[in-house]
């Protein structure tokens, strides 16, 4: 029986799915941020809290949960472990594809998995800074509107590329976009090209 | 490496009987091309012709009415897409109406034909079901117009398990003077199939969900109902399938249904009781679960159940690494963004899609491996609840 001595997974994730670290179980957890992003309609959710150390604005502790699949898991559980001892700043800007790294390598379709918990961590950390009085460090994640006829963001299509889109007719598929007067068929397209090198590396075939 | 394994997941594919595998190895020699005229194809063909008695035997049909097919999918594909054929002067048999009627828990095998031949012009309408997953008859009844050239509703479903009244929707079409198609594919060698008795003009079975092998399958056409061939090109199957025959998968899915015909009744015995306990076992020692299907009437060995907080995937995964292989709704595990369509039809809320699973029993399932998945199985949600966002603790 060859084939039950793989696993879906690299072992790095399927260790981080067997023993996920920094599972939030306590109660009563002091925490300075906190972060929720998704929701269990779309099968996956995750939560992120931190512990700081105000004065040199560093991450003592990352503690999580969340609901979702063992990508989900597994990235979540690398990354908590990741951003204890960095700065704030550092952690705000971890990319998925730093996460991806840090286990191996996740199958592409799982991709969108492994954002979840980044995002989770910049919500947590932006609490925090909520919290402090340290609102003009927050990074407005704002959305432009690219398709003004199906109303389609730039942030949607970032979101298209990472679960998946890979040329602007896998976004058309998706999203509608450029279905109506057309005019932004260009730009949706570059933006594909560069989302794609930004996410994996790589342009548009 | 796990000390122990059991196959839950008996509707996604079935190992090969013991005897099923005999039969094929023996075959194995037997070379010939069954439309040679020489000795070497004589033998062939007698050994198709062989296993095109058992399989019509099986299901209560004459020989003739039986074409052996690639797969379920092919058999399905075949019934809606020369029924579905939007072409309508040329010299196909097929002269009635093209729309298509059926349901929102088929296979998609059948959905996306359907969908295709919408695409392409054609009128497809789907039928509702009930909680149970149990097809909706009058609504399915109301999609019937004089435009509609098939009626196909599957007889059991494959992850629910729920079993369709089929006589009664192929009476509907009938009424209607449409032809009706079921897929019988999970139903055919685990429950009573018999295409007089359900009065349909065309059924599909696969070999490799009844401990054949995969690759081979049979479409059952009633004598005298229009038919046209999919794949074109050759005289084989009497012009209805072209291509060479697969005599060995043929052969091997004459000796699965003829082992069906004896184990079936005693299986299904054994099979429900066993269901029962893990249902018994599962409520006992889990709390907050919902199973999803018709408890009274579904295949004896299929379960399907919802772990509330707990994700599909991670469920299938973590039950895997104790060696229990079972399959999820989940969108996750589809590789789509997607739950089931099926969980879906039956209105479940979409948390509860996320949190299910299925389990398949079948021949080689023993009471020793309930107790297993029993032991184990509450351990996996206890530790998935414990780190679920979605999952308070009590």
């Amino acid at each position: 029986m060859a084939a039950h001595q793989s696993w879906a997974y690299t072992d790095k994730v399927k260790d981080h799915f067997m023993n996920p670290r920094n599972v939030l179980r306590d109660e009563d957890y002091q925490e300075d941020g906190r972060g929720v992003v998704g929701n269990i309609q779309c099968g996956d959710e995750m939560l992120v809290v931190i512990q700081v150390d105000k004065e040199k604005g560093v991450i003592t502790d990352c503690k999580w949960k969340t609901y979702g699949c063992a990508s989900a898991i597994a990235s979540t559980s690398v990354l908590s472990e990741m951003v204890k001892g960095m700065t704030l700043e550092e952690a705000y800007h971890i990319t998925p594809a730093q996460i991806g790294e840090a286990l191996g390598q996740l199958p592409e379709h799982k991709y969108h998995c492994s954002v979840l918990g980044d995002k989770a961590l910049r919500a947590a950390i932006n609490d925090y800074y909520a919290r402090h009085g340290m609102e003009d460090r927050i990074e407005r994640e704002e959305a432009r509107l690219v398709c003004e006829c199906m109303h389609v963001t730039d942030r949607e299509i970032e979101e298209a590329v990472v679960e998946g889109a890979r040329t602007f007719l896998d976004l058309q598929e998706r999203t509608k976009i450029s279905t109506v007067c057309g005019k932004c068929k260009e730009e949706a397209a570059n933006l594909v090209r560069a989302y794609l090198a930004k996410h994996f590396g790589r342009s548009a075939s | 490496m796990n000390p122990r394994y059991v196959y839950l997941d008996h509707n996604a594919t079935t190992p090969l009987h013991p005897e099923v595998k005999q039969a094929m190895q023996e075959a194995m020699d037997c070379f010939g091309n069954p439309s040679s005229l020489h000795g070497f194809g004589r033998a062939a063909r007698q050994m198709v012709e062989r296993a095109r008695e058992q399989v019509a035997a099986f299901i209560g049909a004459l020989p003739d009415e039986i074409v052996f097919v690639g797969s379920g999918s092919e058999g399905n594909n075949t019934v809606l897409s020369i029924l579905g054929c939007p072409v309508r002067h040329c010299s196909c048999e097929h002269q009635g109406g093209r729309a298509i009627v059926t349901t929102a828990i088929e296979h998609p095998c059948v959905q996306e034909t359907a969908r295709c031949l919408a695409d392409r012009g054609n009128q497809v309408s789907f039928a509702r079901v009930d909680h149970l997953g149990r097809v909706d008859l009058e609504h399915l009844e109301s999609l019937v117009t004089e435009h509609t050239g098939v009626v196909s509703v599957m007889m059991a479903n494959n992850e629910l398990g729920t079993i369709q009244d089929v006589r009664r929707a192929a009476d509907i079409a009938h009424k209607h003077g449409t032809l009706f198609h079921t897929d019988a594919v999970q139903a055919v060698g685990k429950i009573p199939v018999n295409v007089k008795d359900l009065d349909v003009d065309f059924l599909t079975l696969s070999g490799h969900k009844i401990y054949g092998p995969k690759g081979i399958g049979a479409l059952y056409i009633r004598r005298g109902v229009p038919f046209c061939p999919l794949i074109r090109g050759g005289h084989q199957e009497k012009g209805r399938r072209a291509g060479t025959e697969n005599t060995i998968g043929i052969h091997a899915l004459g000796k699965a249904v003829a082992m069906r015909a004896v184990e079936m009744a005693e299986e299904a015995v054994r099979l429900r009781a066993l269901k029962a306990a893990l249902r018994q076992g599962i409520e006992d020692r889990i709390r907050d679960v919902h199973f999803n299907g018709d408890p009274d009437n579904s295949l004896p060995g299929t379960l399907n159940v919802s772990f509330p907080g707990a994700e599909g995937e991670s469920i299938l995964l973590y039950l895997d690494l104790e060696g229990i292989a079972v399959s999820t709704g989940s969108a996750c595990a589809s590789g789509s963004l997607e739950p089931s369509h099926v969980l879906m039809a039956i209105g479940i809320p979409i948390e509860h899609a996320h949190a299910s699973i299925r389990m398949s029993m079948g021949r080689d399932t023993t009471a020793d491996d309930i107790d297993y998945v029993l032991e184990r199985l509450p351990k996996v949600i206890t530790k998935i609840r414990d780190m679920s966002t979605a999952y308070a603790r009590k």
